[in-house]
């Protein structure tokens, strides 16, 4: 049955219709509202290509179902985390240190390092290491991610 | 019709190109009406390759396809160079069945080595033309031409490209095999230079449209709904167990192939976990306990002898000491982060399939057997999925997009689940390899002989069948197609008899394909390791015992060597050179010659072993590389940084695990990959050779990271591990059992 389910989304409000409210937050932002930044990798939130903000702390919206998710919520995506003329400093920083081979895991890289880097302004090679440590990268990026998210902390 | 000049008509006179360029408009105006198939795809005309629009920005239409691993941006910067316009003027369309040349798939390190020196030469052809063409409208020599940015001036006179040819065909001829010249590497100034990617801005801002993205008007989801066991037979399908999905469009079976169509991406998820179906038994895989056993004992189809110099036979008698060792290396998946992906349309009766294919003139070949069509009515379009480092399942979920769309009559975009694509990509198949040679007493080399247990190659097509055929029982080739694993069976050092041979089988328990450095990586494992055990054995430094057998004349090799003694403060050092304590630390070697003919990479790993644990930790990789010119350095060193890491993943961890019947490790949990904690530091120095050709870089240094981590294993416990992957568990055994 069709139902209507109010969300804040990148800071706007919408309203998405499911047919199933324990629907993954995940298909609501990639096939309802068309945001790509969140990615299906999984489906088991083992490898964190699907991370997004849920009021500023990384979640897995793959395993997240929709039902536990309020319009009170501030859900936000890679699309929402900065702009083209305004960039998160850790998307500016993946681009500047070229943090990417094919990128499709870079999503989760960006989302759990903003939210990591929020709670932990400075952090060592291995602090980094260990809150990116259940995100999957399989091109081996991980040198430059690490180098990325050392420059976004203004620690490099 | 208008007869097409050959090339060299063109330099000798002007005259032919004014003719061609007259007749352009022609071509232009069937293009406007949209006939489309009027531009070329042959590999012999530059129209295949690049066009110039009337406001002088080019297009160049590549077979070759960025895999993720940055060409796109490579590419560019070889024709932007080469026709001396701005990087950001060149837009690039890739693999296209139906507007790109036929380039041959993208692997075994090719893409700049084949795809974009086709493209330098279909540049520097225009470039000649376009040069020919300016010289006559300004009434000047050519030698008194300047181009800069697509302008082309002589004193006070001046016209652009665009002028020239904007939106008109060229007509020219090409010859690969003699190239048009191409300017001298030293006017370089986009090649060899660390461009930024032109595709991460948009990666990191998720504004990128990756296969997984793309949609069509009026689209369905669907799922496939693989066997429980790879041969199980479809025996009966409940569909009322479905009846109640919200938006459920239909079930489709044909065959063992079962699928399900719904209106929301959930909903045929839903649909694919809730179905309830039944299959028959099947349980013909090998133990896995058993694996090598069974690649033993499977049928020699044919054997392969890559080398055989000398008399090995009789030089084996002789050795005062000889020395024999067996290597495997496990079944491994490609292990994309995003699984595969395809959208599929029939409309007119022709079939558009898009999809993160490697080859899309060989999909559209496959495509168009498996559904009875003419080949010219499928076109196959090339979207970038996620990494996939080889022939993944992105072609099979192509052919389950098509079945699925032909049967509900609507556009079906099917995404593969993480079991789907654990479970059904397919796999770089087992590898057995047995060693053995004599020294003399002197330590010197007498004799190396290699035996390598791998799957035949059944046709010249490389053609890997397609799942849903195979399931749905349509038509198609069946053909084994694990790719070129043969390469660097052989060996580039001079002993006095080496004898290297390629045992085909006739099977391998899964459908295999290519990945990452198919065979040379198993084979330069097995050789690198074998040759470190005879540096052992001989009591000799391992780098100077590779050296002592290099071909003096091979300088690019041994320069390769001799840099990544320094690169890597290499003392000289007899291994083993075991430490006490908990944790001991060691350091290995190993070289390659890619495919004996191209890229050459050295390799230095420096590994941390824990003995109560058997964890092996590697520390650092020092590495020497040199892939002849470098088109851009950043993106080379970013391929490498991937190769090694991927490959101490591939080495230490990963095997895929399987029952009689299916595999096993279906997800992340049960197919780990290396993760940040346990990265290396990566120390690359890179050799340019910017005179001499560019070779690939996408595999050769994965080649030898295998081996260097094994003898740094023995060098640091004076246990030889000789099986891929070296787990914890591989490694306390193998200490409890030797040195």
């Amino acid at each position: 049955m069709a139902q209507r389910k109010a969300l804040n989304v990148n800071g706007k409000a919408v309203n998405v219709t499911v047919d199933d409210p324990d629907m993954p937050l995940l298909y609501a932002l990639r096939d309802n509202l068309a945001l790509h930044g969140p990615r299906f990798g999984c489906g088991l939130g083992q490898c964190g290509a699907c991370t997004v903000h849920v009021d500023g702390k990384a979640v897995r919206s793959c395993v997240t179902p929709l039902s536990r998710i309020t319009a009170r919520q501030k859900v936000v995506t890679l699309e929402g985390l900065g702009t083209p003329q305004r960039l998160h400093p850790v998307q500016k920083a993946f681009i500047d240190t070229q943090a990417a081979q094919c990128g499709y895991c870079i999503n989760g890289m960006i989302m759990e390092s903003a939210a990591f880097l929020a709670s932990n302004r400075k952090p060592t090679d291995a602090e980094i290491k260990k809150a990116l440590a259940n995100n999957l990268c399989r091109c081996g990026t991980h040198g430059r991610i690490v180098a990325a998210v050392k420059r976004a902390a203004g620690v490099a | 019709m208008h007869t097409i000049p050959s090339r060299r008509d063109m330099l000798k006179g002007g005259g032919a190109l004014v003719v061609s360029f007259s007749l352009a408009p022609q071509l232009r105006a069937a293009r406007a009406q949209g006939a489309l198939a009027a531009k070329p795809v042959v590999l012999t005309e530059v129209d295949s390759f690049l066009s110039i629009d009337a406001k002088g920005l080019v297009k160049v239409y590549s077979g070759k396809v960025d895999l993720g691993t940055g060409v796109a941006t490579a590419l560019r910067q070889i024709v932007a160079e080469e026709l001396d316009v701005p990087l950001a003027s060149v837009d690039l369309v890739q693999g296209d069945s139906m507007l790109t040349p036929d380039q041959g798939k993208t692997w075994g390190s090719l893409t700049i080595q084949i795809g974009g020196m086709q493209l330098r030469n279909a540049a520097a052809t225009a470039k000649g033309a376009l040069i020919d063409e300016a010289a006559k409208r300004l009434g000047v020599e050519k030698a008194a031409l300047r181009v800069s940015d697509g302008v082309v001036t002589a004193g006070g006179k001046r016209t652009t490209y665009a002028e020239l040819i904007g939106g008109k065909s060229f007509a020219l001829k090409l010859d690969h095999s003699k190239p048009a010249q191409p300017k001298d590497p030293r006017d370089h100034r986009i090649v060899g230079k660390p461009v930024p990617r032109v595709d991460i801005p948009d990666k990191m801002m998720g504004r990128f449209t990756y296969i997984q993205d793309f949609r069509v008007p009026g689209m369905l989801h669907g799922r496939v709904v693989r066997p429980p066991a790879l041969g199980a037979t479809l025996e009966s399908v409940d569909e009322g167990s479905v009846k109640n999905v919200a938006g459920l469009v239909q079930v489709v079976r044909e065959g063992n192939f079962l699928g399900v169509v719904a209106r929301s991406e959930w909903g045929a998820i839903k649909a694919a976990e809730q179905i309830k179906a039944t299959w028959s038994k099947w349980e013909g895989l090998p133990e896995q306990e058993k694996l090598f056993g069974h690649v033993r004992a499977t049928k020699v189809e044919k054997d392969d002898i890559t080398s055989n110099v000398g008399n090995t036979a009789e030089a084996m008698t002789q050795g005062t000491r000889k020395l024999a060792a067996t290597y495997d290396f496990a079944i491994h998946t490609h292990g994309s982060i995003g699984p595969s992906c395809a959208v599929a349309e029939f409309k007119d009766g022709k079939l558009t399939s898009w999809s993160a294919s490697q080859a899309t003139h060989d999909l559209r070949k496959q495509l168009a057997e498996m559904f009875g069509m003419p080949v010219e009515n499928v076109r196959c379009i090339y979207l970038e999925g996620s990494g996939c480092y080889g022939r993944n399942g992105h072609e099979d979920a192509a052919g389950d997009a098509a079945l699925l769309a032909k049967a509900v009559g609507r556009p079906v975009r099917v995404q593969w689940s993480r079991a789907d694509e654990h479970g059904w990509d397919p796999k770089g198949p087992p590898t057995l390899m047995d060693l053995r040679a004599s020294l003399d007493a002197a330590g010197n080399v007498t004799a190396w002989e290699s035996e390598f247990y791998i799957p035949q190659q059944t046709a010249g097509s490389f053609m890997v069948p397609l799942t849903p055929a195979t399931l749905a029982n349509l038509p198609q080739k069946g053909d084994i197609a694990p790719g070129n694993i043969f390469q660097n069976s052989a060996i580039p050092y001079k002993f006095a008899n080496i004898k290297t041979v390629c045992h085909r089988l006739e099977s391998t328990p899964f459908r295999p394909s290519w990945i990452r450095t198919p065979g040379r990586m198993q084979n330069t494992y097995a050789n690198e390791c074998f040759m470190d055990e005879l540096a052992a054995a001989a009591g000799a430094d391992p780098i100077e015992f590779r050296l002592r057998y290099l071909d003096p004349n091979d300088r690019r090799g041994i320069e390769v060597l001799e840099r990544l003694m320094a690169l890597a403060k290499w003392e000289t050092r007899r291994s083993p050179q075991v430490g006490g304590g908990n944790i001991a630390s060691g350091r290995g070697v190993s070289y390659v010659k890619y495919e004996l003919a191209r890229t050459y990479v050295g390799v230095v790993a420096d590994v941390e072993v824990d003995r109560p644990t058997g964890k092996i930790r590697v520390s650092r990789i020092f590495m020497t590389h040199d892939c002849g010119q470098i088109i851009n350095p950043d993106g080379l060193r970013n391929q490498i940084d991937g190769n090694i890491l991927q490959t101490i993943s591939r080495t230490l961890i990963e095997e895929l695990k399987f029952d009689r019947s299916m595999v096993t490790s279906l997800d992340w949990a049960s197919y780990p990959i290396l993760t940040f904690p346990d990265i290396p530091e990566i120390v690359v120095e890179l050799i340019n050779q910017p005179n001499a050709p560019p070779w690939g870089a996408g595999e050769p240094s994965a080649a030898v990271v295998p081996s260097a981590i094994s003898n740094a294993v023995f060098d640091a416990t004076g246990v030889r591990l000789r099986s891929i992957p070296y787990t914890p568990d591989k490694v306390k055994a193998a200490m409890r059992g030797g040195a």
